[in-house]
């Protein structure tokens, strides 16, 4: 059993009552909501004659069915027009905030909620998504849930929860030049398996976890589910103040100096005990990329695809399924493998130095023949800051389309997607069959200047050739 | 096809039913109901869409699919049984096509959260006790179980009921299926007082005054 760490503190601070089943009563501080996991939510509250207990702490927009061409209303897709109109009814009607489209504040739920500065260290942050274990990189336990509790969150802003035990991932040294966050947690995911997280928190701490940006922890917690564990997080520090201060949610004046106090207070102490311990080096790490159906299924570029005599015998099985699914042969190198679309976004890696990072690699340079490739910016504030420093015309003088905000290719809900057997280099976070919108498409999953570099080279490609002066 | 059997109510203390058998690890949420049936504002239809992608593959010889399988109740799962999204949609084809049980080596914590959110029991056991019910669920397909929720013990009915195969579950969500009271909101709603106490103790609800 874990004790004195940020998991510990905060959720004995935010323990409402012990329920006869042995669940723990949570409250939740942010619950944050999007078009997809709420209706029916919202419908069950109705049929229980319930209100929402503090609209106040829920926090809409839509994200994941927008179109990222255009986003003129009503949508060409009737399905999508139903369900943003649901949403608009819905918030209007408990009086909760929808970020909407045009709104300057709309995007992807995880990457306006850090922006806004409503994610915030010791909070307890709740979203009808799994990868809301994101805003962990505040040093919040934030977790995925169901519709069934988005609805009982509305209910009662709170949650019957059991408490996961809490790994230490421990990161010395630093990440290399064209080596990311995405390569670093495709790494750890890769070493410790997909299912290597169930039953636990992940704090991710060391050196090499202090020197990353908060965006770059964002992509790193953003990931934590990929690895099995529902929450991950990253103790806050100056970093995170940093990025708080002055944003729209944040604390200021004398209420600042006693948040940071507070804040201050929150990493896991020296005596902390962890029911589990991981020490990896980031010194040694090269971009990492998938060439499986699992976010476990991942390899050093300049790596080959492993041999099942390379692979642990439980994992054999999926492996025969990805050679065959894939197409791809033990033992081939994955640099050079020729892909067909090259997305660059998603709440994984759709932030402002996300779309840095790759148009430095796209800048000057040209998508290769044949190659659809396309940025999608996380939300209308990235896409608006993207704008300001010329990002755009980088990408699109290289080639690219650059896109409306929204959640776009990662999983298809809105027009983007693959077709048939294509093969994407993908900055999102989930390889899985059929994920991009093709039962039978094909993803490889790397960062942003990765992507770019697949985009102008048309084939898997080590990014740091590119980067190299 | 769905079933027109109700849902989950009530206490839920023993099943009684058909298996059928999911093999393999790490079966997503994607698979088991892809995001484009997402696109809907209630869970109606869902049980038709079940494993769309895989079944399709497979042309009628996908387990959801064979009809010595129709009316199944239990899924017999291996480790990691519904990794990835967070979508209730998953538990709820399963549901709708009619499952009532699931009985794997590991399952992913939300996926399992929503099925018992639904009552739908999610039971751990052994990789040796998950494979011996797998083959006996897989040798003959008409072969009935009985599940019994406070014992967490299966076994074949019929003439010849076999031995019983030991399953898990937490106490705390045993409790709650017998009770009736898988269905949180009721008992959330009630700590009212608690709750109010709760929030203002926190200091980013009453303006970062530390006490």
């Amino acid at each position: 059993m874990s004790t004195g760490t940020l998991y510990d503190k905060v959720w004995d601070l935010h323990r409402v009552a012990e329920l006869p089943g042995g669940a723990t009563q949570l409250f939740i501080g942010l619950h944050l909501i999007h078009e997809v996991t709420t209706p029916q939510a919202f419908d069950g509250l109705r049929d229980l004659g319930l209100s929402v207990r503090h609209p106040e702490r829920t926090v809409a927009t839509v994200d994941h069915i927008v179109p990222t061409t255009s986003q003129a209303r009503p949508f060409a897709d009737p399905l999508a027009e139903q369900m943003l109109a649901t949403l608009e009814r819905n918030c209007a009607e408990h009086g909760i905030t929808l970020h909407g489209l045009g709104s300057g504040r709309q995007g992807i739920v995880h990457v306006i909620a850090p922006e806004l500065g409503l994610t915030q260290p010791g909070m307890t942050v709740a979203c009808g998504d799994s990868h809301t274990s994101t805003h962990g990189a505040f040093g919040a336990i934030a977790f995925g849930i169901g519709t069934s509790q988005v609805r009982d969150v509305l209910a009662a802003q709170s949650l019957a929860l059991s408490k996961l035990k809490v790994r230490r991932i421990w990161v010395d040294g630093r990440l290399s030049a064209g080596v990311y966050a995405k390569d670093l947690v495709l790494h750890i995911i890769r070493t410790l398996g997909v299912k290597g997280g169930v039953g636990f928190a992940y704090e991710f701490a060391g050196p090499a976890i202090e020197a990353l940006s908060m965006e770059e922890r964002m992509t790193l917690c953003n990931m934590a589910i990929e690895g099995g564990a529902r929450c991950g997080y990253v103790n806050p520090d100056a970093t995170t103040f940093g990025y708080l201060k002055g944003r729209l949610a944040a604390p200021d004046g004398e209420a600042w100096e006693r948040a940071v106090a507070w804040w201050s207070t929150l990493a896991s102490g020296p005596d902390a005990h962890f029911d589990d311990e991981v020490r990896f080096d980031a010194a040694t790490l090269a971009p990492t990329v998938t060439w499986g159906i699992t976010p476990g299924q991942g390899i050093a570029v300049d790596e080959t695809v492993p041999t099942l005599e390379q692979t642990e015998p439980n994992e054999r099985p999926i492996a025969e399924e990805a050679y065959r699914y894939m197409d791809l042969k033990p033992g081939t190198p994955i640099a050079g493998l020729p892909v067909d679309v090259c997305f660059i976004g998603s709440c994984t890696n759709g932030r402002l130095s996300d779309l840095q990072a790759a148009a430095l690699v796209a800048k000057g340079r040209h998508v290769a023949p044949g190659i659809k490739a396309f940025v999608v910016p996380g939300s209308e504030q990235v896409a608006a800051a993207a704008e300001a420093e010329g990002l755009d015309e980088v990408f699109k003088e290289a080639g690219f389309e650059w896109r409306e905000p929204g959640c776009s290719m990662c999983l298809a809900m809105n027009p983007d997607r693959l077709e048939g057997r294509q093969i994407s280099a993908s900055s999102s976070n989930r390889n899985f069959k059929g994920r991009q919108g093709s039962a039978s498409g094909r993803t490889l999953l790397m960062s942003p200047a990765m992507v770019a570099a697949a985009a102008v080279t048309g084939r898997v490609s080590d990014v740091r050739q590119l980067l190299a002066p | 096809m769905t079933t027109s059997v109700s849902f989950p109510t009530g206490s839920i203390e023993r099943l009684e039913g058909r298996a059928l058998v999911m093999s393999g690890d790490d079966i997503d949420t994607d698979r088991i109901i892809p995001a484009r049936f997402l696109k809907s504002i209630s869970f109606e239809g869902l049980g038709e869409q079940v494993f769309a992608d895989d079944r399709k593959e497979l042309g009628g010889a996908h387990p959801f699919d064979r009809p010595e399988h129709r009316g199944a109740q239990i899924l017999m799962a291996n480790r990691n049984f519904g990794c990835g999204s967070s979508r209730e949609h998953a538990p709820q084809a399963l549901m709708r096509w009619g499952i009532r049980a699931i009985v794997a080596e590991s399952y992913a914590e939300i996926f399992f959260g929503n099925c018992l959110a639904l009552g739908i029991p999610c039971f751990t056991a052994s990789h040796q006790v998950v494979l011996d019910l797998q083959q006996a669920a897989s040798v003959d397909p008409m072969t009935e179980f009985l599940l019994e929720v406070a014992t967490g013990q299966i076994q074949r009915t019929g003439p010849e009921p076999g031995p019983a195969w030991n399953l898990e579950l937490p106490s705390g969500v045993r409790q709650m299926l017998l009770s009736g009271q898988w269905d949180a909101t009721g008992q959330l709603v009630a700590h009212d007082d608690e709750l109010r106490a709760t929030a203002a103790r926190l200091p980013y609800v009453n303006g970062f005054q530390v006490a």
